[in-house]
C-alpha cells in the first residue's frame, strides 16, 4: 500500500515560518492572503497492506513522524492512486 | 568521576563537551558511539550539541531512537544525572525524557551569541552552588530553541520548580528583549521532575574557561560532581548505619 502522512503544527504552536510566507504573499499582491501554516508531506510505500500494518504505520506516526506535543498527522492511504483516498484524521 | 559524551552522527559539540569536563579537576569525559548499548561504566552522561541525523524530520527525532538512548533512558530513570546541551536538550524532549518541545526560532533567525540567563531555583543537582537569582553568561548556536509546552506542562514547570534557567538581561530582569528565540516565559533550561535530567540551549561546554569569554559553564559541570559525590558519601554513610 501507499500512505501519505502529512504532519502540520498545532494551533497553538506558533509557526514563523508560514507567517513569513504569508507576509510574502500579501506583499507580492495578495493582501487577501489571511495566515499560512507549513507542515511536511511524506509519501511512503509498503509492502502488503493489512490492519496490523496500518495500525504499526499509525503508531510510528506519533512515535516518529510527528511529535505529538507540537504537531498533528494525517494518514492517508491509497492503493490505486489519487482517486480511492481513505482519510483517517487523528487529532492528538 | 567518569563522564560519557555521546557522538551521534552530526553532532559538533562533542569535543568541546569533553575539553570542557577534562580541563576540570576530578573529571574524566569519554567518547560513547551512539551505536553502544551500555553506559554502566559511566557517573553521568552527557548530550552534546550539533545536528545528530542532520536534524532531519525534526531536530533530536532519529537520535532518539539510536540504541545507546535505551541505555541513556533506563540510565535516567534510575537516576543518573543526563545533561542536555543545544540539540542535547532536543534530544531529550524527543525521547520524552524532559516534558515540552524546542521548535523554530521566533525570528527565524539562527542566534548566536552571549546570552545572559537566571537560574530560577534555589538548588538543582546542575546549579548547586548557584543560589537562585544568580546570573550565567553563556553562548547559544541555534536555529530551533523556542522552549513550547502546552499550558498544563508549563503549569507543572513552573509548580514543581523544573524551570532552572531563564534568559534574563544583564540586570537579571527577565524581559522580552533577553530573550534569543521566542521561548515561552523566557525558558532556557528546565529539568524533570526527578531533578536528575537537565536540557538546556545554551552551551556550558563553550563557556568553562575565561579565555572562552565566560567560564559559567563549568559551574554546571562542578555542579554535578559535587552532586554524585554527596549522593555517593550520603549513600556509603546509609549502609554503615545499615550494617551498624
Amino acid at each position: 500500500m501507499n500512505a501519505k502522512v502529512i504532519v502540520m503544527p498545532k494551533a497553538a504552536v506558533l509557526d514563523p515560518q508560514g507567517n513569513a510566507v504569508r507576509d510574502a504573499m500579501r506583499h507580492l499582491g495578495m493582501p487577501e492572503v489571511r495566515s499560512v501554516r507549513i507542515g511536511k508531506y511524506m509519501e511512503i510505500e509498503i509492502e502488503g497492506k493489512d490492519g496490523e500494518l496500518e495500525s504499526r504505520l499509525h503508531q510510528l506516526c506519533r512515535d516518529l513522524l510527528s511529535n505529538p506535543v507540537i504537531e498533528d498527522y494525517e494518514l492517508l492511504e491509497d492503493e490505486s492512486g489519487y482517486n480511492q483516498t481513505k482519510t483517517q484524521r487523528k487529532s492528538l | 568521576m567518569n563522564f560519557a559524551v555521546i557522538q551521534f552522527p552530526g553532532s559538533n559539540c562533542d569535543q568541546d563537551c569533553v575539553a570542557a569536563i577534562n580541563g576540570l579537576d576530578g573529571l574524566k569525559a569519554q567518547y560513547v558511539w551512539h551505536k553502544e548499548t551500555s553506559l554502566n561504566a559511566f557517573d553521568a552522561i552527557v548530550l552534546p550539541g550539533g545536528f545528530a541525523y542532520g536534524d532531519y524530520l525534526r531536530c533530536g527525532a532519529i537520535a532518539r531512537f539510536s540504541p545507546i538512548m535505551n541505555a541513556v533512558i533506563s540510565d535516567a530513570r534510575a537516576g543518573k544525572l543526563v545533561l542536555g546541551t543545544c540539540n542535547g536538550f532536543q534530544v531529550l524532549c524527543e525521547a520524552g525524557l524532559l516534558p515540552g518541545a524546542l521548535v523554530r526560532n521566533r525570528s527565524l533567525r539562527f542566534v548566536c551569541d552571549m546570552v545572559t540567563t537566571r537560574v530560577e531555583v534555589d538548588d538543582s543537582p546542575f546549579t548547586h552552588g548557584c543560589p537562585k537569582g544568580t546570573l550565567l553568561r553563556l553562548p547559544v548556536a541555534h536555529g530551533e530553541g523556542c522552549f513550547f509546552s502546552d499550558p498544563k506542562t508549563l503549569r507543572d514547570l513552573n509548580a514543581n520548580e523544573q524551570l532552572v534557567l531563564r534568559y534574563a538581561d544583564d540586570q537579571g530582569c527577565i524581559v522580552p528583549e533577553a530573550n534569543p528565540n521566542g521561548s515561552i516565559e523566557n525558558i532556557a533550561g528546565i529539568c524533570n521532575r526527578e531533578r536528575n535530567v537537565f536540557g538546556l540551549m545554551p552551551h556550558p561546554d563553550r563557556a568553562s574557561d575565561a579565555e572562552l569569554g565566560s567560564a559559567d559553564g563549568a559551574k554546571i559541570f562542578i555542579s554535578m560532581m559535587e552532586t554524585i559525590r554527596a549522593t555517593r558519601s550520603s549513600n556509603a554513610a546509609e549502609r554503615i548505619n545499615q550494617v551498624a
